[in-house]
């Protein structure tokens, strides 16, 4: 498989804290790619920084073999890499058909009027939301919002997507629809990268995984692999006990 | 049908159409009146295209009307009419596309007190260069340009901001802005350039002003910076704009009608009161009616005929 993004040696600082510290990793075209580790390890600020959100203090990002890191964000998406955020962003004052045409109004092959809305509408349904078109996105579930955000990265017609904690809170029956969901997006040639706690859910998407603590990648292979790495348990385990 | 680009935009032609023949049946303090809603139809409506989407609250309004106004004291009788009108225009840009550059990065008050302060600056500008370069204080503006040929020019200005709103609403760059407006994170993340709509909308916004500006500089027969600068401007196209609401096209002239009346009434009768009351009334709107009352109404109407859905639903 090719690399479509190569991460190298990437810092990110806040004041005094080093957030990401050198962190390097290549994600495959068409993989799942997991990244992992324990709450305050800098993977959601490594989304920022692919995303252009933040900007890198050292090191390079290549999205298909074209450097981005510090890149303006709206440049970084219409490329072609959508996310969806930790703490769920929805327009509340938008309906959901709305929301979803921010997605599809302004990428690098724009879709406007009655074309956006069917297209809207039709990811709408893909992620769960048949006939929720006129719904303000204010009144949905903490859940449905999720989708909503997912169906306006998809919009985008990513070739990366960047999900930071989207199977988070999801009940038993929801979980096994939002895993069947993102792998059938692996299907269409979409490359992941999700941020994930579920374990169960990590196992069955992901091929690889990359690990981090401390803002310091610790370990990348194979999922199997990862997870018996003597590094991997004992931060988690050490995360535990703190 | 009645929401189709063909019935709105005929019924708007026929309404300014309509509205032309007011000079024909008013007297002399009607239509000095007319003028006056007029020109903050125009700023409070221009105002709102801009700040009511981005909720950025600009108080630079009479800047860029004083610089309309001032281009017109200085070649008005230089250059034809529609030459002056056009200087006018690019100048009122021009200084929109700094301001907007160097400021909307700013984030809430900030802004405020930047767009506040730039007014100031340009004001005392003005009187620098004129006390020291020029000699003079304040300028005579001789134009043969009645009081009808003001109001029907304001009006056709009306009737432009309007339909360029309203097709701005339509448009992808009106759903950038509220996209922006909504959530700034999402929409640079969406693929909008930020900078570049916000910008846009600001210098149109500010080109209304200006040939508002430009328009009324010859009701004064003289102007100094004093006049043509005067910040109570900035603050009563905010108020009309705020008291009418600014989520809506036709929401701030809802708010300019009653105020100009109002203000009208109150510089009248309580000079020395003035800028004390504005500032109360200011509070007032931004306490009370923070959706304004273009907002009050829509929520009014979706009560009363709600069909066991909430008026929040129905907005
Ligand atoms: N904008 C910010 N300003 C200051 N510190 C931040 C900011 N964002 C994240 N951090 C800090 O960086 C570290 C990594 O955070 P984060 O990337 O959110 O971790 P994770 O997503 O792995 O839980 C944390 O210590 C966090 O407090
Ligand atoms: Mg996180």
């Amino acid at each position: 498989m090719s690399t479509l993004l190569q991460v190298s040696g990437v810092t990110k600082r806040f004041g005094g804290l080093t957030a990401v510290r050198e962190a390097s990793f290549v994600v495959k075209a068409g993989e799942i790619l997991g990244l992992l580790g324990p709450n305050g390890s800098g993977k959601t600020t490594m989304m920022n920084l692919i995303s252009g959100n933040l900007r890198p203090d050292a090191g390079g990002i290549a999205f298909e073999n074209t450097e981005i890191a510090g890149r303006r964000p709206h440049l970084i998406a219409r490329d072609g890499v959508a996310r969806t955020f930790q703490l769920v962003r929805v327009v509340g004052e938008m309906n959901a058909r709305e929301n979803v045409m921010a997605g599809l109004a302004f990428r690098k092959s724009p879709l406007w009027g009655s074309a956006a809305e069917d297209e809207a509408d039709r990811l709408l349904e893909r992620v769960g939301l048949a006939g929720r078109a006129q719904t303000p996105a204010a009144d949905m579930t903490y859940i449905d919002q999720k989708r909503l955000e997912l169906a306006r990265a998809l919009g985008l017609k990513p070739r990366l997507l960047l999900l930071d904690e989207w199977l988070a809170g999801l009940n038993q029956t929801e979980l096994e629809g939002g895993v069947s969901l993102i792998r059938s997006l692996g299907e269409d040639g979409v490359t992941v990268i999700m941020v994930e706690h579920v374990m169960a859910a990590i196992r069955s998407l992901c091929g690889r995984c990359v690990v981090m603590n401390a803002g310091a990648i610790i370990a990348e292979g194979s999922t199997g692999d990862v997870m018996a790495d003597p590094a991997v348990v004992s931060a988690y385990l050490g995360d535990e006990h703190a | 049908m009645k929401n189709s680009p063909a019935f709105v935009i005929g019924a708007g032609a026929i309404l300014f159409a309509a509205l032309a023949f007011v000079p024909f049946y008013v007297d002399g303090y009607g239509l000095a009146l007319a003028i006056g809603i007029a020109s903050y139809t125009i700023l409070a409506t221009a105002w709102a295209l801009f700040s009511g989407p981005t909720r950025y609250i600009s108080l630079a309004t009479v800047a860029f009307f004083g610089v309309g106004a001032y281009t017109v004291a200085v070649l008005g009788e230089v250059l034809p009419w529609p030459l002056v009108m056009l200087v006018a225009a690019i100048n009122g840009m021009l200084l929109a596309l700094v301001v907007g550059l160097s400021t909307l990065r700013l984030a809430g008050i900030y802004f405020v007190i930047f767009t506040f302060g730039l007014t100031e600056l340009i004001k005392q500008l003005v009187t620098w260069y004129e006390v020291k370069i020029t000699r003079t204080v304040g300028r005579y503006v001789f134009l043969d340009i009645d009081q009808q040929t003001i109001y029907w020019q304001l009006l056709a200005l009306a009737a432009i901001l309007f339909l360029v709103g309203y097709l701005i609403g339509r448009s992808r760059l009106g759903f950038a802005l509220r996209i922006i407006g909504g959530d700034e994170t999402v929409a640079r993340h969406v693929g909008i350039d930020t900078t570049h709509a916000k910008v846009a909308l600001f210098v149109l916004s500010a080109l209304f002003m200006t040939l508002t500006g430009a328009i009324m500089a010859p009701r004064w027969t003289y102007i100094d910076p004093a006049i043509a600068f005067n910040p109570q401007v900035s603050f009563q196209a905010v108020i009309m704009a705020l008291l009418g609401g600014v989520q809506r096209l036709w929401g701030p002239v809802l708010g300019v009608i009653p105020m100009t009346l109002l203000f009208e009434y109150l510089n009248a009768n309580f000079p020395n009161y003035f800028i004390l009351i504005l500032g109360i009334v200011f509070m007032l709107i931004v306490y009370l009616l923070p959706q304004g009352v273009a907002g009050a109404v829509s929520s009014l109407r979706a009560w009363s005929r709600r069909d066991g859905k909430s008026v929040e639903e129905a907005r």
